[in-house]
């Protein structure tokens, strides 16, 4: 596997430079790092998942995150890979119903796990109500962080219903009642560059509306 | 991230017993935490037991009255559940008021209570680091310290403990129930859970090598107002300089903890009878040994305005 090439010729790269090192008498850690790497070899572990409907079996390195398999493994590059460390929400996507970040959990957690992408959710054909509601107010502009932000949106809608309540709901004992300062307190997971916050509140309100 | 084998875990003793007899092991349960560290090198497992099977994800009656809340329990469900908004309101503020919807789905009791500190050094392994690295220094001491500790800090470290949900259940005097390898079981409260840096800041809490969460239960209700009150530099999805968690009576009396300004969640019983007389005479027995740097000195009086601002709102009631 191309993986492995890759593995391959770093390990090689770094005894070329290990040896290179002691010729000029480089920090020794360098040498360490080529031995440590040598010790551990890449492991790989079967998953079964079903991505959008449809059963997935993988065999992956267990070092590959749900984001990794989406889109290096399933080709399904809807699914974004922004900070790659949950701070931004690009890769957000729904695990058996519930929005998660794909980019801080591995695949091999997942096996029997029924995943949802962006093109899970709807095809520019028959578009998910949360994606046409996007389009109809400008919920983006470069469109980088669209395919996170609806799935989060779809999730946050599905979490109001289940009576889950945020940071923001005065009386915690109550239901939360959908406010745009609901809205806007759990999507703050998902961080727009563009600044098109104010348009992704009003596609969730009319979903929400819609859906109420 | 470097290679590393991968189990599921079986039962929980099966976890401890793995965990014991591997080299090198860790559990994961959401992960969010975890994998975030392995990514960057400062966590380096050579081996991963998955917990997420184990059936310890719901929260129960305990037989005196409180709550049992199981290991796997998420951040989500934990917060949302009906029981603990009724009886334990500030345990619920105090997990809505950490991370993202996203994390929270995932972030599981025993994962958050044991997330490791947001240090920036801790962060950079290029930068000396005793608590990454024992003996390697703290580049924090000289350096950027606006978010790290004023209190029970030591020449050694002055990291915080990040988590909001911990400083909660320490007002509320959790207790976490674990097995270790033999498959023995015990019941730590989460006064003596974790510790102060001293000259190891690499060991962060009570646990022996392989023993795992189960549980954490809390005591019967204790009534009173529950507050939970975070300052943070944007208004959602950021860790706290300063947080107060605090359960207020009728009559003025009551408990809390503040997060942020050490090593632990910070509470000193002995402040609390102070509670009556209002937030500068608690804060001053509670700071009373505080060592801030020039830089985070400003969380000295930052303590104390927000016990102000949670003790004008428990008026309110
Ligand atoms: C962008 C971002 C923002 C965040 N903001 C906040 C915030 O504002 N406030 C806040 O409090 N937190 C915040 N967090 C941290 C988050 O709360 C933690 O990552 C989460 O709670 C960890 O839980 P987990 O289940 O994912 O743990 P994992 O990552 O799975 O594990 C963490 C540690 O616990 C150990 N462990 C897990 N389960 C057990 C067990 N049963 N027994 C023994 N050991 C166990 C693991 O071995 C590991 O060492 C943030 C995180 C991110 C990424
Ligand atoms: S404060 Fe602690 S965690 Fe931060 S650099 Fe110093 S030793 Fe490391």
């Amino acid at each position: 596997m191309d993986t492995n090439d890759l593995r391959v010729s770093r390990r090689g790269f770094l005894k070329l430079s290990a040896a290179s090192a002691t010729l000029a008498a480089a920090p020794p850690f360098i040498a360490r790092a080529a031995t440590t790497d040598d010790e551990r070899a890449p492991v790989t572990a079967k998953v079964s998942l079903e991505v959008n409907g449809a059963p997935q079996a993988l065999v992956l390195d267990t070092r590959t995150t749900l984001l990794d398999a989406l889109r290096e493994h399933m080709h399904l590059t809807g699914t974004k890979k922004g900070c790659d460390h949950g701070q931004c929400g690009a890769c957000t996507v729904l695990v058996d119903g519930r929005r998660i970040n794909s980019c801080l959990t591995l695949a091999v957690m997942h096996e029997g796990a029924k995943i949802t992408t962006i093109e899970g959710l709807g095809t520019p054909e028959r578009m998910h109500p949360m994606q046409a509601a996007f389009v109809k107010h400008d919920g983006y502009q470069c469109g980088y962080c669209t395919p996170g932000q609806i799935c989060s949106a779809v999730g946050t809608l599905d979490e109001i219903r289940r009576d889950v309540p945020s940071h923001v709901t005065a009386d915690i004992q109550a239901r939360a009642s959908l406010t745009r300062d609901e809205l806007r307190e759990r999507m703050s997971g998902n961080l727009c560059r563009c600044g098109a916050y104010s348009n992704i509140v009003e596609a969730i309100t009319e979903v929400a509306g819609a859906g109420a | 991230m470097k290679p590393f084998t991968y189990e599921r875990a079986t039962s929980p003793a099966q976890a401890a017993a793995a965990a014991a007899r591997t080299r090198n092991a860790k559990f994961i349960a959401g992960g969010t935490n975890l994998l975030d560290l392995m990514k960057i090198g400062v966590e380096e497992p050579d081996h991963l037991i998955d917990v997420n099977g184990l059936d310890l994800d719901t929260v129960s009656p305990t037989d005196d009255g409180g709550l049992r809340i199981g290991a796997l329990v998420r951040n989500t469900d934990l917060a949302a559940d009906r029981r603990v908004r009724k009886d334990y309101a500030l345990l619920s503020r105090a997990l809505l008021a950490g991370a993202s919807g996203q994390l929270r789905n995932k972030a599981t009791t025993a994962g958050n209570l044991l997330q490791r500190t947001r240090c920036p050094y801790f962060y950079d392994t290029h930068q000396a680091c005793n608590k990454r690295l024992p003996g390697s220094g703290c580049a924090a001491l000289g350096g950027f310290s606006r978010s790290l500790g004023i209190v029970g800090v030591s020449k050694a470290c002055i990291a915080t403990h990040p988590s909001d949900m911990a400083v909660a259940m320490r007002a509320l005097d959790a207790i976490a129930e674990t097995v270790k390898p033999d498959g023995a079981t015990r019941r730590i409260p989460l006064a003596d859970f974790y510790t102060l840096p001293g000259n190891t800041p690499h060991i962060e809490n009570t646990l022996t090598p392989g023993e795992l969460i189960t549980a954490v239960t809390l005591p019967r209700p204790l009534g009173g107002t529950h507050l939970y009150h975070k300052v943070r530099d944007r208004a959602s999805y950021a860790f706290a300089p300063v947080s107060v968690a605090a359960v207020v009576q009728k009559d003025g009396t009551g408990r809390l903890a503040v997060g942020g300004v050490a090593h632990v969640p910070w509470r000193v019983e002995a402040a609390e009878a102070a509670l009556p007389q209002g937030a500068r005479a608690v804060s001053a027995r509670l700071l009373a040994d505080a060592q801030p740097t020039a830089q985070n000195a400003m969380k000295v009086p930052l303590v104390e305005r927000t016990l102000a601002a949670v003790l004008a709102q428990a008026k309110e009631g």
